[in-house]
């Protein structure tokens, strides 16, 4: 029996993507068209061995449930392992009281009764692949009371702007949590990620429920810094926080450079996901396509240039796709040109002939629309 | 078996020897095709999409990575409860010896206590290495309509090839009168898909009486089609239209591949409403680079394209290095051809690495090329 259970949290109060979001929880987000971000904490607990994972999920459950099914394809042993999907059901987003505490509160029979001593926490609106058996190894070694994974970034200033930081001492000690408030370039962002005790975890998501009803876990945390021994792990490789529109954007944007991709992904670490069963991508003799990133499943008569296509999209002759992040199931209509634009899954780009945003400001199509 | 009291099984047993050594290691029904797909993917396919809930693999030749990949039924949804697929390879038995399977209907025959334990109404019997789209539920429709004993699949084919198929000929109900194998002087063009139904009870007798008749040799075109017609049952043609392709040589394997570059391709894989289930890769998206070409071509997940790629099928993770050129080709799973190859009218085999400014295959050569070995470049 691995020595932990997983917890993936939902984005807090604090992550708003406009678009998107109407329609389902950060996790469920497509991403790099065939991924939805949810992909990344799963695959990194089931391939850190990890198979006791609670999902927790405030809003608009649907798609999640559907897409994590049964957690089969994230290869988690379905007899000794399980994917639970953990709903809170008294409170509502933006509300003051809809909190990790109160979702935890609701649970915590069922955090109670796993059987494993350590927990692993990680979020759902953050994109990295990290080894949790390194980090909970390295936490047991160093007999602290609370391990927290950091990655130290140098455009403070401009991005992470919805993301706690933590402050370190020399040690590795963490000594308080605070927001990035954009004031210097280089900060060691929280990634949402801890491990700990299963009793401690307890322990502290009831310290914070009775000290207050709008505390969030990080808040007790954060309080407790200097009564516990608090270390601070560094990560490396890629790392993205989904807190807004454009930074959804831009993690798209990033990783159509397979370099940088190549930081997210590893031959070791594999990053599973639901299968679709759709064919292979045909590329008619008029497409043209150049630095982007393709799913299964599309029928490629037009141009596309530095952008994300996901699963099933018909892109018809004549249309020119540009620095655009297109969602499954998305038409694209002939002599249509989009750029700079993220679509929505199902939308038709049929009649608006030029569908055109500004490059610093991006813009959005809604989900099952028709332009 | 609830669904249609019709149980399949697919005969898988065939060593597919002119495909050279892309069956070296693996039988027939389990080469690549398609980008993404074995060859066994579309008979499993065709049955989870007509409700066949049992279906029994009958395999023989290098049948271990065949046995372990058709053994994980959930990739077709054919794992319900009373549901599966079953591999059914040669074995000893308690009043039997270990034999292998003699011919096709001996596969069957030495497997009739498996078909007994669901004692289904009909037996549908498959060909492991065809590649088509084909509703058996409908099939099974004209067989009762038919009141037949058993039905076979015809698909016509152009008169003056017709000399190298199972030709029946049939009267104008359809009811197939003779049966004549690779006819010189063909006096149809209804070739036979080696896809029948029988009415399992009958099939059982013959079968029983064909395993001690010492002249047979066990096999359903040879010996139990001839029989049954011979002894006056009823036996009906269900011609079938659309695509069907039999991938028997490399020029073949070839083709078929390269007949899903055309628009609106007569398999048309797209097809939401009769997908083609299989393995589920965990790769990338496609990686399309900035100096990338791509011209009429079938890419899959995994792929990562930097160089030219004209009229051709890229499998899964295979890889097109900057200034690489494939053209009228088809790359197997995880091959690779590096900067400034180029790749004319090949089909290069799994896992194969084409070297640096190597040149393979030629626009002119009446065969397509095999490479099944790494060739090596300058480096």
């Amino acid at each position: 029996m691995n020595k932990a259970f997983g917890i993936i949290n939902f984005a807090g109060n604090h992550i708003k993507v406009e678009g998107l979001q109407d329609y389902r929880p950060v996790g469920a987000f497509s991403f790099l068209g065939r991924y939805r971000i949810i992909d990344f904490p799963i695959s990194n607990m089931s391939n850190s061995g990890i198979d006791n994972i609670q999902v927790y999920v405030r809003r608009k459950p649907r798609s999640l449930t559907e897409h994590l099914g049964t957690g089969r394809h994230y290869n988690i042993n379905s007899k000794r392992g399980k994917l639970s999907i953990m709903y809170t059901e008294s409170s509502q987003v933006g509300d003051i009281y809809s909190t990790d505490i109160q979702a935890y509160i609701e649970n915590l029979d069922c955090i109670e009764r796993m059987p494993q001593p350590y927990v692993v926490i990680a979020p759902s609106y953050m994109i990295y692949t990290a080894d949790y058996s390194d980090f909970i190894q390295a936490h047991i070694d160093s007999g602290a009371d609370i391990s927290m994974m950091y990655h130290s970034v140098d455009n403070a200033k401009d991005a992470f702007l919805a993301c706690d930081t933590l402050n370190i001492n020399k040690q590795k000690g963490v000594l308080s949590i605070e927001p990035n408030r954009g004031n210097a370039k280089n900060r060691n962002i929280f990634m949402d990620t801890y491990v700990m005790t299963k009793e401690l975890f307890l322990e502290l998501v009831n310290k914070a429920h009775k000290t207050s009803s709008m505390y969030t876990f990080a808040d007790i945390i954060d309080e407790e810094c200097e009564e516990l021994d608090i270390r601070a792990v560094p990560h490396r490789g890629y790392f993205a926080a989904i807190t807004d529109f454009k930074s959804y954007y831009d993690a798209n944007m990033d990783l159509i450079d397979l370099k940088n991709a190549m930081n997210l992904f590893g031959d070791e670490w594999p990053v599973y996901t639901r299968t679709n069963d759709s064919c292979p991508t045909q590329y008619f003799a008029d497409s043209k396509v150049t630095s982007s990133v393709v799913s299964n499943g599309c029928l490629i008569d037009g141009e596309i240039e530095n952008s994300i296509i996901g699963r099933g999209c018909v892109i018809k002759p004549g249309a020119v796709v540009k620095n655009c992040v297109i969602s499954a199931d998305v038409v694209i209509g002939k002599g249509v040109h989009v750029e700079n634009m993220m679509v929505d899954k199902h939308a038709r780009l049929i009649r608006g002939k030029r569908v055109i945003a500004d490059p610093s400001k991006p813009g959005y199509v809604k989900r099952d629309d028709t332009l | 078996m609830k669904q249609n009291n019709m149980l399949a099984m697919i005969l898988a047993g065939g060593r597919g020897s002119r495909l050279h050594e892309l069956t070296k290691k693996v039988a027939k029904p389990a080469v690549s095709y398609g980008g993404k797909y074995r060859i066994i993917d579309f008979p499993l396919s065709n049955c989870a999409n007509s409700g066949i809930d049992v279906v029994g693999v009958l395999t023989q030749y290098e049948s271990v990575l065949l046995n372990s990949y058709v053994a994980a039924g959930r990739r077709w949804g054919l794992d319900a409860k009373d549901s599966g697929v079953y591999v059914l390879p040669p074995r000893e038995k308690s009043d039997a010896d270990l034999d292998v399977y003699r011919g096709t209907a001996d596969a069957i025959s030495q497997n009739i206590d498996f078909i007994d334990t669901y004692s289904p109404e009909y037996l549908l019997i498959l060909s492991g290495d065809h590649i088509y789209k084909m509703n058996y539920a409908k099939m099974l429709a004209y067989h009762k309509e038919c009141q037949s004993d058993a039905t076979i699949a015809v698909i016509e084919v152009p008169m003056k090839e017709a000399s190298r198929f199972g030709i029946m000929n049939t009267n104008d109900t359809g009811r197939i009168i003779e049966f004549e194998e690779k006819p010189e002087h063909p006096k149809s063009n209804l070739a036979s898909m080696g896809i029948y139904i029988f009415n399992w009870k009958t099939l059982r007798k013959m079968l029983l009486a064909d395993m001690k008749n010492p002249d047979s040799s066990h096999d359903f075109g040879k010996d139990i089609i001839p029989t049954l017609l011979n002894e006056g049952k009823n036996v009906f043609a269900y011609k079938y239209k659309g695509y069907w392709k039999d991938v028997g040589t490399i020029d073949s394997l070839w083709e078929a591949n390269m007949d899903l570059l055309s628009k609106n391709n007569e398999l048309d894989l797209h097809d939401p409403t009769w997908k083609i289930y299989t393995e589920d890769a965990t790769a990338l998206p496609q990686y399309i680079g900035a100096d990338a070409t791509i011209e009429k071509a079938f890419i899959t997940q995994g792929c990562v394209v930097n160089g030219e790629v004209k009229n051709s099928v890229l499998f899964t993770n295979s890889k097109v290095a900057a200034g690489a050129k494939v053209i009228d080709s088809v790359l197997m799973p995880g091959a690779e051809v590096a900067e400034g190859a180029v790749v004319t009218r090949a089909l290069v085999a799994d896992g194969i690495k084409i070297g640096k400014n190597a040149v393979v295959g030629s626009a002119d050569s009446e065969n397509i090329e095999l490479v099944a070995k790494r060739v090596k470049g300058d480096e």
